[in-house]
C-alpha cells in the first residue's frame, strides 16, 4: 500500500515558482531520501506534505486518504510526524515535559521512562531543553517525532551541524527504527544517504530531476554534475 | 531547610498578612490594597495571554469594562444581588470573547496585537455613543455595594475587602491549577512553538481560543469586583489606556508567572500614590520603570529575583550535582 502520495504539486512564493509537478509516491515502510541542491525545494515539499504551507496546486494523499485541505494537526493525527531543519523544540520546558507534549495528544502507547532510556536521554530529563548541547537538541528534534509514535516520518535534515560522532549516532538511531514506519529523509550527508534509502528522489529547481535505487543515481552523470556544479563544498563527498 | 519548605513558609506568610491587613491598615490604605488584589485578577488573567499562551492582547480593559458596564446597567434597574449580577458579568465577557476570538485569533503577533486594539477602541466608541444603555461620557454613577445575602454589609470596607480576598484567592488557585495542567502544558507549548505544536497533532487555534476566553472570564470577574469597588463605570475603564496599563503590570512584574503580574500591580499602583501626591508626571515615572525594566530585567521584576535565586543557588551547589530543574 501506497502510505504516502504527492501529485502534481506546485508551489509559487509571488513570482518564484519553487516546484513545478512534484510527484512522488512512497510505498509503506519505505525509505525514502530526497536529496537536491540548496532552494530545491525540500524543505517546502515537507511543508506542504505536513500542512505547514499550502500548495498552489496538486494534491496529497496519505494511506490513501486527500488530505490537501486538511490542517497539519489532522494530517499529524493521521500519523504523519516530522522534524525541522531548524531545531523547533519547546526550549523552555523540561526534556519530559517536550516528550509529555508529544505523548499525551497522540496517546502515545509508549511509556516515558522507557522510551527516554531506550534512547539513552532519561538522566537528562529534567534540564531545559534550551540548556542542552545543540547535538542533544538536534536529537530531541527526532525524539519528539518518534515520541508521536508516526506511521510516516518526514526528517528535515536531521545530521544538519552535527559533528561525525553525533552524525553516527543520528544514523544508528534511524536505523533501529520499526520497518512499520514510512520513512522520507532530506539529507546533504550522502554516507547517510546511501547508508538508508532504499530509493532516491533528486530535486532539482523545483522539479523531480530523477528517482531510483542508489545504485542507479550514484552512476547518472547528471546527478553529479549538478552537486558538483553547484554546491561544491557541500554535496557528495 | 529546603526550598520547598521555605516558599510553603512564604506563602503562609502572605496569606497571614493579607488577613490581617484591615486592621492594621487606614481605610484609604486598605481601599489601595483592594484596588491592588482586583487589578491583581485582572493582569493574572491577561498574563495566560500574555505570558503562557504568547498572545500579546491590547484590549483586556474591554473584558473588564464589558461586565462591569453589565454589572452597572443591572444595578440601575435595581438588580443588586451579588449571586445573580456576579454570573452576569463574567458570562458577558465570556460572549464577548467568544465572538472576538473567532475574529482576532486568525492572525498572530504584531497584527494580532493591532487588532485586538481596534476592537477594543471599537467597544470604548460604542460606550461612549450608546447613551441611552451606557449614560456615554457621564458614565453609570452611583453604583451601591452588592447583597451578598448574609447579614453582612458590604458598605463596610473591611467586609468588602474580605470578599475580594476569597475571590483573588479562588481565581489565584484555579489559574495556578489550569496551568499546571495537561490542557495549560500544551498552551504553554503554543507559547513556545506553535508550528512543533501542529506537527505533534493539536489543533492550536482551539487551545488559543480556549486560553482568550478564560483570561476573558476572570477578566470579567475582576470587573465585577472592580465596579462595585468603585461605584462608577465609563467609557475609561475599556479605554486602550487602561489595556496598555495592565499590560505594563504584567510585563513589569513578569510574564508567565502567576505571581508576576500581581506584584506589577501592587508596585505601580503603590508607587502611583506616592509620586503623584508629589508630582503631575507621573506618566513620565511609569515611562522610566518601563525602559529599566526592559533594559535591566527583561523577565520582570519576579524573573529577575528568581534569576538571582537561581545564581545563588548555583553558587552553593556542589559542582559534581548536575541536575537541576
Ligand atoms: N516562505 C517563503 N517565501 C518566499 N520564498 C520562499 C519561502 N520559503 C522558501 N522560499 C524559497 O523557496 C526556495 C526553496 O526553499 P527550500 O527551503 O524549500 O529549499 P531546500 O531545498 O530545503 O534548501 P536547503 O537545502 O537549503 O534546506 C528557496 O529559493 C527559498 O528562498
Ligand atoms: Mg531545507
Amino acid at each position: 500500500m501506497k502510505a504516502l502520495e504527492v501529485k502534481n504539486i506546485c508551489k509559487n512564493f509571488g513570482g518564484l515558482k519553487v516546484l513545478q509537478n512534484v510527484s512522488i509516491s512512497v510505498e509503506t515502510g519505505e525509505r525514502r531520501a530526497i536529496i537536491g541542491p540548496n532552494g530545491a525545494g525540500k524543505t517546502t515539499l515537507f511543508n506542504i506534505i505536513s500542512g505547514i504551507t499550502t500548495a498552489s496546486s496538486g494534491e496529497i494523499f496519505i494511506f490513501g486518504k486527500k488530505v490537501t485541505t486538511l490542517s497539519p494537526y489532522h494530517r499529524a493525527r493521521l500519523g504523519l510526524g516530522r522534524t525541522f531543519q531548524k531545531n523547533n523544540l519547546f526550549s523552555d520546558m523540561s526534556l519530559l515535559e517536550n516528550i509529555y507534549l508529544a505523548m499525551r495528544i497522540n496517546k502515545s502507547p509508549l511509556n516515558m521512562q522507557d522510551f527516554l532510556q531506550q534512547w539513552g536521554m532519561w538522566n537528562r530529563r529534567n534540564i531545559k531543553v534550551k540548556k542542552l548541547s545543540y547535538g542533544e537538541q538536534r536529537q530531541v528534534e527526532l525524539l519528539l517525532a518518534l515520541a508521536q509514535a508516526p506511521k510516516i516520518l518526514l526528517l528535515d535534515e536531521p545530521t544538519a551541524g552535527m559533528s561525525p560522532v553525533e552524525k553516527g549516532l543520528i544514523l544508528q538511531m534511524i536505523k533501529g527504527l520499526d520497518r512499520s514506519i514510512t520513512i522520507l529523509i532530506i539529507e546533504h550527508d550522502m554516507e547517510v544517504v546511501f547508508n538508508l534509502a532504499d530509493r532516491i528522489t533528486v530535486l532539482h529547481l523545483g522539479q523531480v530531476l530523477c528517482e531510483a535505487t542508489p545504485e542507479i543515481v550514484k552512476a547518472k552523470p547528471r546527478v553529479q554534475e549538478i552537486y558538483l556544479g553547484t554546491t561544491g563544498e557541500e554535496g557528495w563527498h | 531547610m529546603t526550598p520547598c519548605t521555605s516558599s510553603r513558609l512564604l506563602r503562609l506568610v502572605v496569606i497571614l498578612i493579607l488577613l490581617v491587613l484591615p486592621f492594621v491598615l487606614s481605610s484609604y490604605g486598605l481601599s489601595i490594597f483592594t484596588k491592588v488584589l482586583i487589578f491583581g485578577i485582572l493582569a493574572m488573567s491577561l498574563d495566560i495571554l500574555i505570558g503562557y499562551t504568547g498572545l500579546v492582547s491590547f484590549n483586556h480593559a474591554s473584558f473588564l469594562g464589558i461586565s462591569a458596564y453589565t454589572v452597572g446597567i443591572l444595578a440601575v434597574h435595581g438588580i443588586n444581588n451579588f449571586w445573580l449580577t456576579l454570573p452576569a458579568g463574567i458570562i458577558a465577557a465570556l460572549l464577548l470573547a467568544m465572538v472576538l476570538g473567532l475574529l482576532v485569533l486568525r492572525s498572530s503577533d504584531a497584527y494580532f496585537l493591532m487588532i485586538t486594539l481596534a476592537f477594543g477602541q471599537m467597544l470604548y466608541a460604542l460606550a461612549w455613543r450608546w447613551r441611552s444603555l451606557t449614560g456615554g461620557d457621564d458614565g453609570l454613577a452611583g453604583i451601591p455595594r452588592p447583597e451578598i445575602g448574609l447579614p453582612i454589609s458590604m458598605n463596610d470596607y473591611h467586609n468588602f475587602y474580605y470578599l475580594v480576598l476569597i475571590f483573588f484567592g479562588l481565581s489565584f488557585y484555579a489559574l495556578s491549577k489550569f496551568i499546571r495542567s495537561s490542557l495549560g502544558r500544551s498552551i504553554i507549548g503554543v507559547r513556545e512553538s506553535e508550528s512543533r505544536m501542529q506537527a505533534l497533532g493539536y489543533n492550536t487555534w482551539a487551545l488559543k481560543y480556549l486560553a482568550y476566553i478564560v483570561a476573558a472570564g476572570f477578566a470579567g470577574l475582576a470587573g465585577v469586583l472592580f465596579v462595585y469597588f468603585n461605584g462608577f463605570i465609563s467609557p475609561e475603564d475599556l479605554s486602550w489606556s487602561l489595556s496598555g496599563m495592565i499590560m505594563l503590570m504584567v510585563i513589569i512584574g513578569g510574564a508567565g508567572t502567576l505571581i508576576g503580574p500581581v506584584i506589577g500591580v501592587g508596585v505601580i499602583f503603590i508607587l502611583q500614590n506616592f509620586i503623584s501626591a508629589y508630582t503631575e508626571r507621573w506618566p513620565l515615572f511609569i515611562g522610566i520603570i518601563f525602559v529599566i525594566c526592559v533594559m535591566y530585567a527583561r523577565n520582570g521584576i519576579v524573573g529577575y529575583l528568581l534569576k538571582l535565586e537561581a545564581k545563588r543557588r548555583r553558587c552553593n551547589e556542589s559542582p559534581g550535582s548536575k541536575e537541576h530543574l
